[in-house]
């Protein structure tokens, strides 16, 4: 189980999001048992010695749930793993004599800050602009007051499930957000305690997310570089919730 | 040298019968009336539980509020990371809990080394953070009636855990950081990301804002305010190899220490016995498999040391299965700290399994045979699928391979009833406090705290304290006191960068963390001690001269931000050190191995250290001055645990 492969690393470099990015070729030894972002400590330890400057990539948790690593392997968002994150995935995947491309997430909503890293702040102003229940702390009910069938209480999670890396803009040929907008609009759409803002919320999210990335097309793209493997339904509720929003919303709200 | 007590460790409990003593005192504070909020300017360092809730709480009441987090997005903070769930005394179940059901299990759970007036608060909101996350749309776990669903936890008779699925910290902490955003649409919450608290500034002894540096651009700033809250989360990462997220760091506390702040009971270290083994020399972290694991897997070792046989070709004759064999009646289910000793024990004597040796077996072959597959499947399917993933075994098969790692930090900055410092105006609040758990952290009460702290205690106590600065204006940041702050760390920075040695952070961070790890880990004895005091400042002096950080300063560098936090975990290993060296008894987390029973299990002595050690700073190269705030029991019974 523990054996060493020699792989080629080809790696993107960029000082600066205004400065010219370029491949950088390294060889690399490493044993199957290290994960895909050890390798690459590895090799900025290397780079360290030899008085280059390391690699700039981002991760944190290491363990698939913060959302904060990604990169482009090979061409795939997160590398040839299915359901997983930059973070989980594991030199074993790769064969002796393998050359590994490695780039940043490509979209031109998330610009590269440098080397591997890029800006997805515009994620967060997708949610500032309705991904939330208006709920101050201390006015809440009691939280047995309003059952949630189980059915629903479980696909909502589905939806919450979602870590907010930005694989599914990475992967999409439009660099489109629309997985991750539909998966915080489908969470509380199927929730009760959802439902006062349900329309409001559809309309703002998805105006918000059209100013910063491309259109959906269904490729799925998005579905299969997921490490959540959220589902494309919610693309297809969002689409629905939002159309009816477009009616629900105007000066009509007294005959919904 | 004896110990003094002095009037710095006033903990301003208030008087009175402990049950009603938070309601009757939210009565006795001040309050500041809701125009005059917006007069005020808090700071708030962090957005994980504690520090996203209460920016978010603060800013719904009426405050300006600027929330800091060195993170990408709010949504990245560790808190993300907690898988099993988060107690509250709801009694949903029926089964007998209560609020003072709650209160008595944390304390002594905590083995009776926390502040009975904190616990029992936690334990009265405890019930409200479920209402409040509910609200937001925090997906609970429900049973087929639609109600929410429990389940029991270690350390506790009663089911009183809340979870959501295996991931409630990311929903929890999802819920907060809504919240959180919701203000800053509302503009109530200015949101600072990618920033980095490097240093907390203070005049005429009350704390008035902070230095942050930008992590792109590299600016050096400072910000102003009439109060800082830090929710800046524990130092488990001083271990180098720990559960927590690489970027998991003391620097906020400790800095905040500097400046005057104290820091309570540094040795209190949670590591979890169930972890996945490091596979390499450069393995990076440590990836811990739920606890509940441990109701259906059987923990063993192979009776010979050395062993070479794989775990299938071990007959059952020779194979110890120590913790059954040591605790009949709690067998594979003895709390965290038992267990992740006793593993220790055993890979020390030589019977450790896999390829380094630095493992135990956590077997599920009986429970498979006795409840099929595919019951054990749906039980921990996904835990089984992550560490196939990891390891490249799957434990439908092979046994898993586990070994404790460092989990959560019970110690930190030494706070009052109001979350206070002893630096008026500096709070600290989740994780980075000292407060509530004691030595020793009950599994799903870190996200009820986090939580408590920053929704429901933090919002009131911090009226009490402003309500005084009414019409004060916050100190400017071209005061002296701000320049000076900003030019030390521009100093800070280009010494780093122009140390010029020859070896990497992580080289360092690496090694100071293996000797953290021999010596102030699951057990901890007097020689050890003293050898790593003499160890740690050795090599500290060689990490200030060979370091190497290549770069510029004005830049995205992450080799700069590593650099000022590893120089942090230097200074706080030292002062682990000599807080467990001092404290001459085991209790929770810290065991001193002088100091056990004849049967092996840790002995505390309350006569004599019944009390929160927290440590004043005096300067770099000078030794720390110890105060004590001595602790009483009135309201639990102080008792020694037992597990046989």
């Amino acid at each position: 189980m523990n054996d060493t492969i020699s792989v080629t690393i080809k790696v993107w470099r960029q000082e600066n999001p205004d400065a010219p990015g370029r491949f950088e070729t390294h060889p690399q030894e490493i044993t199957t048992d290290a994960s895909f972002l050890e390798m690459l400590d590895l090799l900025n330890e290397q780079l360290n010695d030899r008085g280059e400057e390391p690699i700039v990539f981002e991760s944190d948790c290491r363990e698939g749930i913060c959302g904060t690593c990604g990169l482009m392997i090979n061409g795939r968002a997160h590398g040839p793993q299915k359901a997983t994150a930059t973070c989980q995935l594991h030199m074993r995947e790769f064969e002796d004599g393998d050359e590994i491309v490695i780039e940043p997430f490509r979209a031109a909503g998330f610009p590269v800050i440098r080397d591997l890293a890029v800006d997805r702040s515009p994620l967060d102003h997708i949610i500032e602009s309705g991904g939330f229940i208006s709920v101050g702390s201390g006015a809440a009910p009691d939280a047995n007051l309003t059952p949630v069938a189980r059915e629903a209480a479980e696909k909502a999670f589905d939806a919450a499930a979602c870590i907010g890396c930005g694989a599914c803009v990475a992967a999409c040929p439009n660099s489109a957000a629309q997985l991750f907008t539909s998966a915080k609009v489908g969470h509380m759409a199927l929730l009760p305690q959802g439902q006062p803002e349900r329309w409001s919320r559809t309309e703002a999210m998805v105006e918000v997310m059209e100013s910063y990335f491309g259109s959906c097309t269904n490729h799925g793209e998005c579905h299969e570089a997921c490490p959540k493997e959220i589902s494309l339904d919610f693309i297809a509720y969002l689409n629905r919730d939002y159309v009816k929003a477009k009616v629900k919303n105007r000066a009509l709200s007294g005959q919904r | 040298m004896e110990p003094t007590p002095t009037p710095l460790l006033d903990p301003k409990v208030p008087n009175g019968p402990i049950a009603d003593m938070w309601e009757n005192h939210k009565f006795s504070m001040n309050l500041v009336n809701p125009s005059n909020k917006r007069k005020f300017e808090v700071i708030v360092v962090g957005t994980g539980l504690a520090g996203a809730s209460a920016a978010a709480t603060l800013g719904e009441l009426g405050y300006r509020v600027k929330s800091f987090t060195f993170h990408d997005s709010p949504r990245r903070a560790h808190s993300i990371a907690a898988q099993g769930g988060i107690n509250g005394a709801k009694n949903y179940p029926n089964d007998g809990d209560s609020v003072h059901r709650l209160f008595y299990d944390t304390v002594k759970g905590g083995d009776y080394r926390s502040r009975e007036a904190n616990v029992h608060r936690l334990a009265e909101v405890s019930v409200n953070i479920i209402d409040q996350a509910t609200a937001q749309g925090v997906p609970f776990a429900r049973d087929y009636g639609g109600l929410l669903d429990n389940r029991s936890f270690g350390g506790a008779q009663v089911s009183r855990t809340f979870y959501a699925r295996g991931q409630t910290g990311q929903q929890l902490l999802l819920g907060a950081y809504s919240a959180l955003m919701r203000q800053v649409a509302a503009g109530s919450v200015e949101l600072h990301n990618r920033s980095e608290l490097l240093d907390v500034v203070v005049k005429d002894g009350r704390a008035c804002g902070i230095v942050t540096r930008d992590l792109l651009s590299g600016e050096i700033t400072p910000h102003s305010a009439h109060a800082v809250v830090l929710a800046t989360g524990g130092y488990g990462n001083v271990y180098f190899l720990s559960t927590n997220a690489m970027m998991c760091n003391v620097t906020a506390a400790w800095r905040a220490h500097r400046r005057g702040a104290l820091f309570a009971n540094p040795c209190y270290t949670q590591i979890h016995p169930t972890c996945i083994p490091a596979s390499d020399d450069f393995q990076s972290k440590l990836t811990l498999m739920s606890e509940s694991l441990r109701n259906d897997g059987r923990i063993w070792v192979p009776s010979a040391s050395d062993e070479g046989r794989l775990p299938g070709d071990i007959p059952e004759a020779e194979r110890d299965y120590y913790l059954e064999r040591k605790y009949p009646a709690f067998g594979n289910l003895v709390p965290r700290d038992v267990a992740s000793r006793n593993a220790k024990t055993v890979v020390d004597a030589g019977h450790g399994v896999g390829p380094l040796l630095n493992g135990v077996y956590l077997d599920f072959a009986a429970a498979i045979e006795r409840d099929g597959h595919d019951a054990i499947a749906a039980r921990y399917g996904n835990l089984f699928d992550m560490y196939q993933r990891i390891t490249g075994e799957t434990p439908y098969s092979t046994p898993m391979r586990i070994y404790p790692a460092s989990h959560y930090t019970m110690g930190g900055l030494w706070v009052d009833y109001h979350l206070m410092t002893n630096v008026p105006g500096l709070y600290a609040i989740g994780e980075a406090n000292f407060s509530d758990h004691g030595a020793n952290r009950l599994g799903a009460s870190a996200l009820m705290q986090g939580l408590a702290d920053g929704y429901f205690v933090l919002p009131y106590t911090i009226g009490d304290d402003l309500a005084d600065l009414l019409g004060d204006p916050v100190v400017p940041t071209n005061d002296p006191v701000f320049t000076s702050a900003v030019a030390g760390i521009e100093d800070e920075t280009g010494r780093w960068l122009s140390t010029d040695g020859t070896r990497s952070v992580d080289h360092f961070h690496r090694e100071l963390g293996r000797m953290v790890w021999d010596n102030i880990g699951m057990a901890r004895n007097e020689r050890g001690l003293r050898q790593v005091l003499s160890d740690i400042p050795a090599l500290r002096e060689e990490f200030c001269r060979d370091v190497r950080v290549l770069g510029s300063a004005n830049t995205l560098n992450q080799s700069l931000e590593k650099v000022g936090r590893v120089a942090d975990f230097f200074d706080l290993a030292e002062l682990m050190a000599r807080d467990a060296l001092e404290r001459e008894e085991s209790c929770g987390g810290h065991f001193r191995e002088e100091h056990q029973t004849t049967e092996g299990e840790a002995r505390r002595d309350d006569e004599n250290f019944s009390h929160v050690a927290a440590w004043e700073w005096n300067g770099p190269d000078i030794a720390q001055t110890r105060h004590i705030e001595e602790l009483t029991f009135d309201n639990v019974a102080l008792s020694q645990r037992s597990y046989k």
